[in-house]
């Protein structure tokens, strides 16, 4: 049942990924990788992360990309603006060719990592075990990424103004 | 196909990755591009928390919240800018963007 | 007494450096220091060595034969590794004679100075060129070793350089300055290759050290070692002489070198700087005596240049030229000596030239001061009526250099020449031959100079009316050290009056030791026939008859030469001139000394102009040098160019770099 699913939501995934980086238009490309997004969401819950995979898609899927759509909507590019000067066909098999040799260069080595049968706890990846780890270990940078935030729409606001 | 274990979830986020590079190396639309990022950041994302759960260490899922959170942050101030890079240069083609050369 | 050595050299040092701070000091201002200053830091420091100096010799005499032996250690100069050089000082009895001469001469003619330069801008910068000058030289002659030797040789050659090339303003002077450097330099090379070769011997026995008392020691108990290259060091030395002592082939510098004043050819060009080279082979005589083929060279060179620059004395018109290539000549007698092994006979001989040819020069230049400037004796004549001791003492002079007794000249020229024809060498007709020229080149010495005499102060009156106006007998400053020189130019020949005429010959005696007994001369009671032969060494005996002829011979050549003078320029002024168009090219050559300067320039010096230009300038300078330091810049260049290109500006170029450096960086990681 696992493995069934697994390779479902994998699918979707990679589809959705293929998807992203091969359409034109970038509102497609936008959706694509949505559904991307809610594949992983699935991923992340059947890895026993409750709180990743609620976070995935209120925050990724539901504000992220909603963000990028509406970008992409305020840009409103019209056909010849779209229009991308297209690769020599010998570099993208190229290219291809060399990402996917990484990749399974990259799958290689991370298949060399040993496997063990792990005990988890009892509310492994729930929101308190999460919540609590935030506020003791990990307290500093849960402090210093508010600010990030802070600084980050402070920084938002400051450039698309059109006047300061 | 046996049971999946680790190697799967990393060999799938490796294929993640690796597509997302080759979205920033051969798009020209700078969204394009921006999109290619973050699904890149989700491929780190899903590796973080494989590993979380096959070490029952709860870290991996804390990274993975400030990944998330630094992407929010992130996505704003890139989108802001391409925004303002649309407005001055009317185009959205990495290509056209060649300001920083000598 | 050894404690106040340095004081000798040193005077004459801080005067000149007190004199150049003083002609520093007024170089921009109109008029110079106060010359009475001047003149008197400049002439109370050779006189303050020459007053040491007779002290020390009064000393030296007091002491016993074998000990009269001055030294003084200042400091350590040269401390490397095997090379021991000492800034060490040493008088016997050669260099006590040497110092009396330097001193003594130099003392008047510095005196003289005053009265030549007087109204000079240049004035405090002479005598400060003088005063070094004073410091050089005796620093040469005063040398305990090669090194400080070779220290003071250089010295008197930059002196050399500064005082002909004295009024600069003249392109023509400062030529003939850079003339006599560069010859001397030639010289001085060689010089540096036999001291060196000394050395390199040295260390083979296991001694390393230039200091001479050591040398003589080492060759002593060497002779094997030493006498193998001998020969070569021996030559080495006598070039850098040649150099120096403007011998052939390298005395192109010293005719020229009257662009200076005339105290300086008188002091520098005459009694002191020229004599350096005779002065150095005396003092290595202990390494000439293992090389009896370096010696025949010498002597042979020495007669050589004797006669041949005799010959030149001829057709000089200007008078400061006769005396400089009778200079040149007069030296080759005393190397000739030397060269024989006579080495007593020619220090002799260079004692009384210093004080006649010293007269000679001051006195030309008393007649050089009263015409204005006019030195073409063409232009002369009839002197003797307006400059009576200018005119007396040169004709003492000129009598002294002709050979006439009982004057200096004739008693040390006629030991040379004795010494010639009796020393046994090989070939064996060499001594003869060498007498021959030497022979005839008195006769010819008497003629020039006597040639020079009465076209400038007998005979028909040639002067130009304006310099007549000025025509008068030079102020006392000047004519009192002629009367000096002409003294000495008298009484030096007693001190060395030769034993076949009833002398005890005090001088050779005086130098004996030093020789050590190798010295071939015709001495008193010191004689060492075992060594020399039956030949050189006794006092009376059956080789008197020669030696009377002999004397007998160079009187009357002397005498003839002064009545050919008188015959052509006095009886019959004509004659000259038709003898002369008889002769045509024969005469023209003689009248261009023989070309010599042209040759020497089409073959050495345009070559090396060439070699200076074409290949050390053009190729190794601006082709290799230039070529090494833009190409650093150029490639620089080429490199950023290169590197720039990565600097494209495509965002999409940079995150391929990026990916492919974090490949690599993970794959290290992971390996």
């Amino acid at each position: 049942m696992e493995t069934v699913l697994f390779y479902i939501f994998a699918v979707l995934t990679v589809a959705g990924g293929v998807a992203m980086v091969s359409l034109r238009n970038p509102l497609s490309g936008a959706f694509a990788l949505v559904m991307s997004m809610v594949g992983l969401a699935a991923l992340y819950a059947m890895l026993h992360a409750e709180f990743v995979f609620i976070l995935q898609v209120l925050v990724y899927a539901g504000a992220i990309m909603v963000l990028v759509i509406f970008t992409i909507m305020l840009l409103n590019l019209n056909r010849e603006e779209l229009h991308e000067v297209p690769v020599s066909r010998i570099r993208l098999l190229v290219m291809g060719a060399v990402c996917a040799g990484l990749a399974w260069a990259a799958v290689r080595v991370l298949d060399q990592v040993p496997q063990a049968k792990v005990e988890m706890v009892a509310d492994f990846g729930s929101i308190e075990a999460v919540g609590r780890l935030m506020l003791t270990d990990f307290l500093y940078p849960f402090e210093v990424i508010s600010l990030v935030l802070l600084v980050a729409i402070a920084g938002v606001v400051l450039l698309a103004k059109r006047r300061i | 196909m046996g049971p999946v274990g680790m190697h799967h979830y990393l060999a799938l986020s490796a294929i993640l990755f690796f597509l997302g590079v080759f979205g920033v190396l051969f798009r020209r639309n700078l969204i394009v591009i921006f999109m290619s990022i973050e699904l890149m950041l989700n491929a780190a994302n899903l590796t973080f928390v494989t590993f979380a759960r096959y070490t029952g260490n709860m870290d991996g899922h804390v990274i993975a919240f400030f990944v998330m959170a630094l992407a929010a942050a992130e996505a704003g101030i890139g989108l802001a800018i391409l925004v303002m890079v649309f407005r001055n240069r009317a185009t959205v083609q990495a290509d056209d963007l060649v300001m920083m050369r000598d | 007494m050894e404690r106040y050595l340095w004081i000798i050299p040193f005077a004459p040092l801080l005067g000149a450096i007190v004199n150049g701070k003083l002609a520093a000091l007024y170089a921009r201002r109109e008029k110079g220091p106060p010359e009475w200053v001047v003149s008197l830091v400049g002439c109370a420091a050779p006189i303050l060595s020459f007053l040491v100096a007779a002290a020390l010799f009064v000393q030296m005499r007091a002491a016993p034969a074998s000990e009269r032996l001055f030294t003084q250690t200042l400091y350590t100069w040269i401390a490397a590794g095997p090379v021991q050089v000492d800034f060490a000082f040493m008088v016997d009895a050669l260099a006590m004679v040497m110092v009396l001469v330097v001193t003594g001469v130099g003392s008047i003619i510095h005196v003289y100075s005053v009265g030549y330069m007087h109204g000079d801008r240049g004035y405090a910068r002479y005598f400060a060129y003088l005063n070094l000058f004073m410091f050089s030289m005796l620093t040469l002659v005063m040398a305990k070793n090669l090194p400080l030797l070779f220290v003071g040789w250089e010295g008197v050659g930059l002196c050399s350089y500064l005082l002909i090339g004295f009024w600069y303003r003249d392109i023509a002077n400062a030529a003939a300055g850079k003339k006599a450097f560069i010859v001397n330099r030639v010289g001085d090379f060689a010089f540096l290759l036999g001291m060196f070769l000394i050395f390199v011997t040295t260390q083979r026995v296991g001694h390393p050290t230039l200091d001479v008392p050591a040398l003589r020691a080492l060759v002593g108990e060497h002779p094997q070692v030493f006498g193998g290259i001998a020969t070569a060091a021996c030559l080495l030395l006598f070039v850098g002489a040649t150099g120096k002592s403007a011998q052939i082939p390298l005395y192109v510098w010293l005719p020229d070198a009257m662009a200076g004043p005339t105290p300086v050819s008188a002091l520098i060009h005459a009694a002191t700087m020229v004599t350096a080279g005779v002065y150095m082979i005396a003092r290595m005589s202990f390494l000439y005596d293992l090389a009896p083929a370096a010696m025949a060279v010498v002597a042979t060179i020495g007669a050589a240049t004797a006669i041949f620059a005799a010959s030149i004395g001829f057709a000089q018109r200007d008078i400061k030229r006769v005396l400089a290539y009778s200079t040149v000549s007069q030296l080759g007698y005393m190397f000739m000596a030397v060269g024989v092994g006579a080495y007593g006979a020619g220090i002799f001989h260079l004692m009384t030239h210093a004080f006649f040819k010293a007269c000679l020069f001051l006195g030309s230049g008393s007649v050089i001061h009263a015409m204005s400037g006019e030195q073409d004796m063409f232009r002369m004549g009839g002197l003797a009526k307006t400059m009576k001791v200018t005119a007396a003492t040169f004709l003492i002079a000129s009598l002294a250099i002709a050979g006439v007794p009982p004057l200096a000249g004739f008693v040390s020229k006629d030991e040379i020449l004795w010494m010639t024809f009796s020393t046994p060498l090989q070939p064996p007709w060499l001594p003869y031959l060498l007498w021959a020229v030497a022979f005839v080149a008195a006769g010819m010495t008497a003629f020039y100079v006597f040639r020079a005499v009465f076209l400038t102060f007998y005979g028909e009156d040639r002067v130009s009316a304006e310099a007549k106006h000025h025509l008068h007998e030079s102020p006392a400053m000047m004519t009192v050290p002629l009367v000096l020189l002409a003294a000495g130019s008298v009484l030096a020949g007693f001190l060395g009056w030769p034993a076949a005429l009833r002398g005890g010959n005090w001088f050779h005696n005086w130098l004996a030791p030093v020789f050590g007994g190798h010295d071939a001369g015709h001495g008193g009671e010191h004689a060492l026939a075992d060594v020399v032969g039956p030949v050189a060494a006794s006092a009376g005996g059956h080789d008197a008859t020669v030696e009377y002829a002999l004397m007998a011979l160079s009187v009357a050549i002397g005498l003839a030469g002064i009545f050919m003078a008188y015959r052509l320029y006095i009886k019959n002024p004509a004659l000259p001139a038709r003898i002369t168009a008889r002769l045509g090219r024969f005469y023209r050559m003689v009248f261009n000394k023989y070309y010599v300067d042209e040759i020497y320039e089409h073959t050495i010096v345009r070559p090396g102009y060439g070699l200076s230009d074409k290949v050390m300038f053009r190729f190794v300078d601006m082709g290799i040098i230039e070529g090494i330091v833009n190409g650093l810049g150029i490639t620089a260049r080429l490199v950023g160019a290169t590197v720039r290109l990565f600097q494209s500006g495509v965002i999409r170029t940079y995150a391929f770099f990026l990916l492919l450096g974090f490949v690599l960086i993970v794959w290290r990681m992971v390996r």
